[in-house]
């Protein structure tokens, strides 16, 4: 019984009740990923799996067997951090930086929603093809995941910076 | 947590073996199910994992919709089919929680997810749902978003799910497999008003499995949309919310179909207002009217009384949109 942790392999564990976010902090040492709420409250444990956002607190670590996740700790490359890392730290995206990997995993899965033309609550055309990130668009898909420092303002700059230009 | 047993079911035969030992659960993508464990409201002691069931989203040759009980939420609001032919759907799929949940949470898991009546998650507090017979805290406590429709003295929890209420009014059918092998029944039929078992959320017998659930087509002409009134813009469960399908034959309303949310047990279809509407010219005073007769039954408690008039206005609005709306 196996899952991949940032292109590793990582054993799962033996009591099912361990969760993917105590999986990658207590038995994997992977701190990136944060305990805010617990309860799927607060977005800060969010991590990618397969590409797609998810809270890893309340996801059963055993339901992961053979699936691939993408923490903070996997954005960055050997040529540096990921653009949306290095925006976060040019736009001032956070202040005590408790919620930021959850921020920045969510907003690299919800980049990839919106070219997948998955829709959201401000989707004013259920039928278009394509989805712009509009503020309002942005906001939206990431009210998931909240910041108490109330950073938010830079927050949606360093997305929509990094977004917008990675836009054809 | 509690320990239990975790197995993975491969096809619904196997799942319902499974599940329908004493003390199984099933698991679908966990958002509700784990946080209940945590604060052991729930404690199975087997947790049959179904995610690896049928997700397909199947369109049928006689336009209706067929959707395996596994499929994400977010899978079911982006499919082409559903934002085209069922907006009602995909508007109150979007509508609820956060894009991690929808990404996580599967549509048999929404559809029996449990209230989050703040009573029932505190196990200081009496509840009759969490333990029947023991009296219920909201009757005389903070129920400002409790039910104003159907309750009973043993409880008013409200039903959480924004998609259920698109599916109750979109007359979906359920599918389900139990111990003489499969069955179907109406969405309206499987979740229960509380009465003097609020500790039964479903109609659903013990280990019955939910396998798929069906949409039936949407006439064509018919405008559908869902509006939620919260207390935030967004990631906020429903004050009220309102699913509604109209289809105008000129001026007149031909066919209507209303369903209710956050103000009952259940996902409440507005059966009192869509009599009252049907055949009747699509004015704003018939919507006004229709919805204060599906809101004469109300009974508010001491801090929800608001909920009544505002979900008399959210009925007239939907609909004075839906009436305006291209079809």
């Amino acid at each position: 019984m196996s899952i991949i942790i940032n292109g590793s392999p990582a054993s799962l564990p033996d009591d099912p009740r361990v969760s993917l976010l105590d999986l990658l902090r207590e038995h994997l040492h992977l701190f990136g990923a944060k305990k805010g709420c617990d309860q799927g409250a607060c977005g800060a444990c969010t991590v990618l799996v397969d590409g797609e956002r998810v809270l890893s607190c309340l996801t059963l670590a055993v339901q992961l067997e053979g699936r691939s996740v993408t923490t903070i700790e996997g954005l960055a490359t050997a040529h540096g951090l990921h653009p949306l890392q290095k925006a976060f730290v040019e736009h001032d995206g956070f202040q005590c930086g408790y919620c930021t990997p959850g921020q920045i995993c969510s907003a690299v899965g919800m980049a990839d929603e919106v070219r997948r033309c998955v829709p959201s609550h401000a989707t004013a055309d259920l039928t278009a093809d394509t989805i712009s990130l509009s503020h309002d668009e942005l906001r939206e898909r990431m009210s998931g995941n909240l910041c108490r420092c109330g950073a938010y303002n830079g927050i949606v700059v360093a997305i929509a910076r990094t977004f917008e230009e990675a836009q054809p | 947590m509690m320990s239990f047993t975790y197995a993975r079911a491969h096809d619904a035969l196997e799942a319902f073996r499974l599940g329908s030992a004493p003390g199984a659960k099933y698991l679908g993508g966990g958002t509700n199910l784990v946080d209940l464990m945590r604060e052991t409201i729930e404690q199975p002691s087997t947790l049959v994992d179904v995610t690896g069931l049928s997700s397909e989203i199947e369109e049928r040759a006689d336009g209706s919709l067929l959707i395996g009980a596994a499929a994400r939420n977010t899978a079911l609001a982006s499919h082409r089919a559903v934002r085209t032919r069922y907006p009602v759907l995909a508007r109150a799929i979007t509508a609820g929680a956060s894009a991690q949940i929808r990404n996580m949470a599967t549509v048999g898991g929404n559809m029996l997810q449990r209230t989050r009546c703040s009573y029932f998650y505190d196990d200081a507090a009496r509840c009759n749902k969490r333990s029947p017979g023991q009296g219920c805290d909201a009757a005389e406590g903070f129920n400002r978003n409790h039910a104003i429709l159907g309750a009973s003295s043993s409880c008013f929890a409200t039903h959480p799910s924004d998609m259920c209420v698109a599916l109750a009014a979109l007359d979906a059918v359920v599918h389900v497999r139990g111990t003489n092998g499969e069955r179907t029944l109406p969405f309206a039929e499987l979740h229960r008003l509380p009465d003097d078992r609020p500790d039964l959320d479903t109609r659903l017998a013990p280990g019955e499995l939910i396998t798929a659930v069906e949409l039936p087509a949407l006439k064509d002409g018919a405008r559908s949309t869902y509006r939620k009134v919260r207390d935030r813009a967004s990631y906020a469960f429903a004050l009220v919310s309102v699913a509604a399908a109209l289809e105008l034959d000129g001026d007149r309303v031909k066919e209507v179909r209303i369903a209710l949310g956050g103000v009952a047990h259940k996902p409440w279809r507005a059966a009192k207002a869509e009599q009252a509407l049907r055949g009747q010219p699509a004015t704003a005073e018939n919507f006004r009217a229709a919805a204060a007769a599906e809101l004469a039954d109300a009974h508010p408690l001491r801090d929800n009384a608001f909920k009544v008039e505002l979900a008399r206005r959210t009925i007239a609005a939907v609909l004075d949109e839906l009436k305006e709306m291209k079809a």
